[in-house]
């Protein structure tokens, strides 16, 4: 029994170690186009439900840009979110306010070698642009063996 | 078979709902005459409104911050990045062609570069300039 614990903890953590975030199978439609269209659709693992609570109870002021969606799409977005978001271990409790993915334990822990210049790069931008770096990103494989700047490669 | 009929019905049916950018200016400019008699849509005028500088927001003081100088190019997000696909026909055959998705991005790029709502005649002109700049 306690093995079989033990394989399923493993299991579970693997992804994880793996950097590997895909977007899961129920992902609705509504989170690509909304979401999507500005910034990555970001893999819900990525915050704490009451990070993404806090998120969408304030989506007219989203990072200094209004992002309302309507009462439905709000509803289907924000029980996917909470259905698929980080537990504690995974996701910090805290991500400063208002919740950031760049401020996340596990996001700091990830980029800490990362001088700051390249957050000003214009190929980069933004922490908010997984993209620039992470060629894959889309597809939820954010492995550092396949980044697209030269000069991070290292 | 009768649920084939209902399919092929269904698929009719959700082609009919894709429009074309020329029906979306028209409804635009409908409703521009409505307010303003003998109105037409001007693609001149869309692509002056296109480059001008609202300076209303310091990210995006234009619309030209994201989609550039030239719409049939790639942009990108001006904060996040993101890349954005061509606003011009000629480079991105699906843009214009969802009337409820031009309207929310109306709706809300007016709001924070223009600084207001834009009006039917505006919609109508920058859907003319971008129906035919290539």
């Amino acid at each position: 029994m306690k093995r079989l614990c033990l394989i399923t903890l493993v299991a579970v953590a693997l992804p994880a170690f793996a950097d590997r975030l895909p977007l899961p199978a129920d992902t609705p439609a509504s989170f690509k186009t909304e979401c999507g269209s500005c910034h990555l659709a970001y893999p819900p693992a990525l915050l704490g439900a009451a990070d993404w609570r806090r998120v969408m109870a304030t989506l007219d002021k989203h990072f200094a840009s209004d992002a309302t969606v309507d009462t439905v799409q709000k509803q289907e977005i924000s029980a996917f979110l909470e259905k698929h978001a980080g537990k504690s271990g995974t996701a910090p409790n805290v991500a400063g306010e208002p919740p950031r993915i760049s401020k996340t334990a596990r996001f700091v822990r990830k980029h800490d070698e990362i001088p700051a210049r390249f957050w000003r790069d214009p190929r980069i931008k933004s922490a908010a642009n997984c993209e620039a770096c992470h060629t894959h990103a889309a597809a939820g494989r954010f492995s550092e063996h396949d980044i697209a700047i030269p000069e991070l490669r290292e | 078979m009768k649920a084939l009929s209902a399919l092929c019905l269904l698929l009719v049916s959700l082609a009919a709902q894709a429009e074309t950018p020329q029906q979306i200016r028209q409804a635009y400019s409908a409703e521009a005459a409505g307010q303003q008699a003998g109105f037409t849509a001007s693609a001149k005028r869309g692509e002056a409104f296109f480059r001008q500088r609202f300076n209303q927001n310091d990210k995006m003081p234009a619309c030209t911050s994201c989609h550039t100088d030239q719409p049939v190019n790639a942009g990108q997000h001006a904060i996040t990045g993101k890349a954005i696909r061509p606003l011009a026909v000629a480079a991105n055959a699906e843009r214009f062609s969802d009337p409820a998705k031009v309207e929310k991005w109306f709706g809300r790029n007016c709001k924070e570069v223009v600084g207001r709502a834009c009006t039917p005649g505006e919609k109508a002109d920058f859907v003319a300039y971008m129906s035919e700049v290539r």
